[in-house]
């Protein structure tokens, strides 16, 4: 048997093996469940990791669950793809790598955040669940499958949300989400219905070779694309996310920053591979656009006046999805049109592809620099701390890095993303990369302001005794801080191999047919 | 929960049981008949809540332990995955116990499911452990609530004290 | 399935789908205006059942049988099997985030002793 075949379908089973054998591991001390967790989420690292490997020279990766044909051939010759199917190219190897650092990260930090609270069990089976959820809407080929990710990663959340039960906002925090999740989730199965009726297929390679463009199909694009948007935390229905992230425990808002980053993936794959025809260089790619400013101006205009770090760093997340909204309209708008792709669409979509992987790292790395100061003095108020810098020292470099990264100072990755989202939504209109830059100031303000107020100034009494925060938090911070640090010193590099190869596998709607319809 | 009447016991004494061995043949007929492993198991779980609204939660913690039921749940997890890699040289959930169309069959009656019928028996036993598990942490929930007995013992998340 | 149903199903046409289309505004429109957190759960699961409705009813065929090989008998059409692998597995998650949603309540009635969603607003600006 050879291993490298079965890449996608490790992706999914190492995860729920760890969330099936959780309770054995659970049930043998400390250690034992620590060098479990640690262990499982680096074999997931590098089954992502060995993905990328395979998909960035160009191929891409199909893999059919239960038989080796994805398609049924009746006795009368007529063949169906009907069969559970994961589809892997660039793209979405890119979101995998993601979602599989950020884990990772989250996994090491968490050993230590987690250990003086009860309820480890759980914890780590609704982590391993959730890791599943995302990586599985990144590998999926199939709009059905995709669904139930999404429910599988929605129903860890909740869990995880409201992981603290003696905590009323966590409870209620979990129960807002849940409400707005669960409604999107059968708008998102209503259209994937339609869709099944007219068509009589899920997979989306099959979908896509059978498309016509037609009112239906408007109403069907309308419906995926509010409810992904929706889930990504777009600006309209964004009141969710600095409630869940400020709630959550850290290690796990480091992972959810990424299963929003997989639902924004699925509404790039929706756009780019299954509905071209109608996505492509008009009124959808302006919405998005549209979108992606609104997101992205109210977002930090609400950020500005938070007191409190991790709801402050909530809405930040959504002025950043916005970026990528912006970023993947523009690309939209040149769709279908090679001199427009040539002169700022195949640029911004490099740029947005660039701002994921970014915003991946830099956000989840302030969310567990948000998680140590609360585990070093027990508040998340920014008025009530202060001076801290002398005390944790490696979480104040961490922080400045990251704060750096996202308010898109110029060595750093955040500048080189934001100014390819600048440069070429100044082609479509200069009114764009000013909002964005507006917007880029403002974050800067605002992280100058939590700097400040958290590190810097005279010592507070109450804090003189806080220590820096163990060792296992610290490895979980500096893995994204590796990661911000090489995407800051090598773009080039990652922007020749990764995201302009992304970039060109989402333009590629006929490779992505054929991968799955080749033999037909 | 209070005990109910003697009325209620009796028929629920008789129904209980009752469901139990539908449920299990829902779940070993979930090859070729509607039905499964989650169909039956969620019928095999309503024993459970039979029993607890009928005896009382006293009553029947005396003899029924959620330990059980956890170990039914990892059990039926456990097991659905490794049949699940039976069909590894091909592909994960490969139905590689199965006889292909064309080989030999022995009765018209029997089709040959392969791994399908062990999933089934898989999944009754994780559906039987988990629906249980689930009406009695809302029991003891809402007993938490009416004693004020806390959360079970969890150190306080909000208020720690360092 | 006897003559009588398989008529009465062809002559109501295609307005089992507008059941369909009432079942789930209804339940949206309760979802938004109940106060009750209880009530609101029931909408949920009222729009989901309506959405299972859905993906069934795409799967009927005229004069269709059910979908396995050596039960249907002679009957020359089946309905499809795939939108009833989808429903059973939209029903299972149906049931799981229900039994969540449920005990979520009960942790929410205990911390702030109502059911009321107007009065659970700690969580604001």
């Amino acid at each position: 048997m050879n291993l490298s075949d079965h890449l996608p379908a490790f992706l999914v089973m190492i995860p729920l093996l760890g969330a099936f054998l959780t309770p054995l591991a659970a049930s043998f001390g400390k250690t034992v469940r620590s060098v479990f967790f640690v262990l499982f989420m680096s074999l997931i690292l590098l089954t992502g990791i060995s993905i990328c490997a395979s998909t960035f020279g160009g191929n891409i990766l199909v893999y059919v669950m239960g038989a080796e044909n994805f398609s049924l051939t009746l006795p009368s010759g007529m063949s169906y793809p009907v069969r559970i199917l994961f589809e892997i190219d660039a793209a979405g190897a890119l979101m995998i790598l993601c979602v599989a650092i950020a884990a990772f990260a989250g996994a090491l930090f968490s050993v230590a955040y987690m250990d003086r609270f009860s309820g480890w069990k759980r914890f780590m089976a609704l982590y391993f669940l959730l890791s599943a959820g995302a990586l599985g809407m990144c590998a999926t080929g199939d709009l059905f499958n995709f669904f139930v990710f999404v429910e599988v990663s929605s129903i860890a959340s909740f869990g995880l949300v409201a992981f603290w039960r003696d905590k009323p906002e966590a409870i209620e925090a979990g129960f807002k989400y849940m409400l707005v999740s669960q409604i999107a989730a059968m708008l998102l199965l209503i259209a994937i219905g339609t869709l099944y009726g007219k068509y009589n297929a899920v997979n989306m390679g099959a979908l896509s070779s059978m498309m016509r463009y037609g009112t239906l199909e408007r109403i069907v694009l309308a419906i995926l694309i509010s409810v992904l948007a929706f889930k990504c935390g777009a600006f309209p229905i964004h009141t969710w996310m600095p409630d869940a992230y400020a709630e959550t425990p850290s290690g796990v808002t480091c992972l959810l920053v990424t299963v929003s980053q997989a639902s924004f993936y699925g509404l790039i794959r929706v756009c780019f591979s299954l509905f071209p025809g109608i996505a492509g260089g008009g009124m959808v790619a302006w919405i998005l656009i549209v979108l992606g400013c609104m997101s992205m101006f109210f977002g930090v205009l609400m950020a500005v006046v938070q007191h409190e770090i991790k709801r402050l760093m909530g809405y930040h997340s959504i002025s950043q999805v916005g970026y990528m909204l912006l970023a993947m309209g523009v690309g939209l708008l040149a769709l279908g049109n090679g001199e427009k792709m040539a002169e700022y669409g195949l640029t911004a979509m490099k740029g947005g592809l660039f701002h994921v992987m970014n915003y991946s790292f830099y956000k989840a790395l302030l969310f567990l620099c948000a998680g140590a100061l609360y585990y070093a003095t027990g508040t998340r108020d920014l008025d009530k701390m202060g001076g801290l810098a002398r005390n944790m020292p490696w979480t104040a470099g961490m922080f400045v890095i990251a704060a750096s990264a996202i308010s898109g100072l110029p060595p750093f990755n955040g500048f080189m993303s934001k100014w390819m989202i600048y440069e070429s939504s100044f082609a479509v209109h200069p009114i764009l990369p000013a909002v964005a830059m507006i917007t880029s100031v403002l974050t800067l303000a605002s992280f100058a302001k939590v700097f400040q107020a958290a590190f810097l100034g005279p010592a507070k009494a109450d804090f003189v005794a806080v220590r820096e925060v163990p060792a296992f938090m610290l490895a979980g911070m500096a893995v994204l801080t590796v990661m911000t640090l090489l995407l800051t010193l090598f773009p080039g590099w990652f922007t020749g191999n990764l995201f302009e190869k992304a970039a060109e596998a989402l333009l590629n709607q006929r490779g992505y047919i054929d991968a799955v319809l080749g033999g037909m | 929960m209070k005990p109910l009447s003697v009325i209620v016991t009796s028929i629920c004494d008789v129904f209980a049981w009752f469901m139990i061995v539908f449920g299990v043949y829902v779940i070993n007929n979930g090859h070729n008949t509607p039905g499964g492993g989650f169909q039956g198991g969620a019928i095999v779980a309503t024993f459970l809540s039979f029993m607890l609204v009928a005896y009382g939660g006293k009553r029947f913690f005396a003899w029924a332990r959620a330990g059980v039921y956890g170990f039914l749940e990892f059990v039926g997890l456990a097991a659905f995955f490794v049949f699940g890699c039976f069909g590894f040289p091909r592909s994960f959930f490969f139905n590689s116990l199965a006889i292909p169309l064309g080989g030999q069959v022995l009765s018209e009656w029997i089709p040959y499911c392969g791994t399908i019928s062990l999933m089934n028996v898989a999944v009754g036993f994780e559906v039987v452990g988990a629906l249980s598990l689930v009406v009695i942490e809302m029991y003891e929930s809402i007993h938490m609530i009416d004693t004020g007995a806390g959360m079970g013992g969890e150190r306080g998340h909000d208020r720690f004290d360092r | 399935m006897t003559d009588s149903i398989v008529r009465t199903l062809d002559s109501v046409g295609n307005a089992s789908y507008f059941v369909v289309a009432l079942l789930a505004v209804m339940a949206l429109f309760a979802v938004v205006t109940q106060k009750n957190m209880i009530k609101i759960c029931i909408s949920i699961a009222i729009l989901g059942s309506s959405v299972n409705l859905f993906l069934v009813l795409l799967g009927y065929r005229h004069g269709g049988e059910i979908p396995i090989y050596f039960l249907k008998g002679a009957a020359e059409t089946m309905v499809l099997p795939t939108p009833q692998c989808l429903t059973l597995t939209a029903i299972v998650i149906a049931l799981a985030t229900t039994a969540l949603m449920l005990s979520l309540i009960i942790l929410l009635h205990k911390h702030y002793g109502t059911l009321d969603i107007d009065e659970i607003r700690r969580l604001r600006g």
